[in-house]
């Protein structure tokens, strides 16, 4: 049953990936590919955590955490970036 | 048992993020797409981490898996809030049927100053009519 789980939600994660990677293309503006690209950062950690469960090696969850602080930093910076930009 | 509970914990962290990728590729404007991203998105990482914490019931991943929820607890805000005030920071379009933008009359551009709206007395008639 587990296996059968595991595997629909990479099917829905992959499904998740891509949306947000056409809207990461689509996007208008530069604050919506920020969007897009956050959430691609929370899809990666559910990947992980679900690769976690899969190989029942649990290290991957200090990969997780560390992506998670990679991307509250990049958020932090790309939102600086938008902002001054905007002042020019 | 177990195996069940991580079953529908991680169905359901996975439904949560799929949604959010749908609302972020249907929805009109940044503010919308921000409703939909950011709010099941970590939902949905948090729903998949009490997953593999209650999968391995071990008390060294079941802490690093509590300390990356609060981890995302505590950053997904700031973060979702700081890219929605540089996008409004910007001049994003707002999607034509918003009917309400508090910050239009509040917020001078020039001088990038926010004000409370309680300064002038006539300030609080203008509120009433919708954004064009």
């Amino acid at each position: 049953m587990l296996s059968i789980a595991i595997d629909v939600v990479y099917f829905m994660l992959s499904l998740a990936l891509l949306f947000a990677f056409i809207r990461l293309t689509r996007g208008p503006s530069l604050p919506d590919r920020v969007v897009a690209l956050e959430l691609i950062a929370s899809v990666v950690f559910g990947y992980v955590g679900v690769h976690a469960i899969d190989t029942g090696v649990s290290s991957f969850l200090d990969v997780a955490i560390v992506i998670a602080l990679t991307a509250f930093l990049a958020a932090i910076g790309f939102a600086r970036f938008v902002e001054r930009g905007a002042k020019e | 048992m177990s195996e069940a509970v991580v079953s529908i914990l991680l169905v359901a962290g996975a439904s949560f993020m799929m949604l959010a990728a749908i609302g972020i590729l249907r929805l009109p404007d940044l503010t919308t797409r921000m409703h939909a991203s950011t709010k099941a998105g970590a939902m949905g990482a948090m729903l998949v981490m009490i997953g593999v914490a209650v999968h391995f019931a071990d008390s060294a991943v079941s802490t690093r898996a509590l300390a990356f929820i609060v981890f995302v607890l505590l950053t997904a805000p700031v973060a979702a809030h700081v890219i929605a005030r540089a996008g409004y920071f910007t001049g994003i379009d707002l999607w034509p049927g918003s009917v309400k933008d508090e910050l239009r009359e509040r917020y001078d551009p020039d001088t990038h100053t926010l004000s409370s709206g309680l300064e002038h007395d006539s300030q609080h008639t203008e509120n009433s009519e919708p954004p064009s």
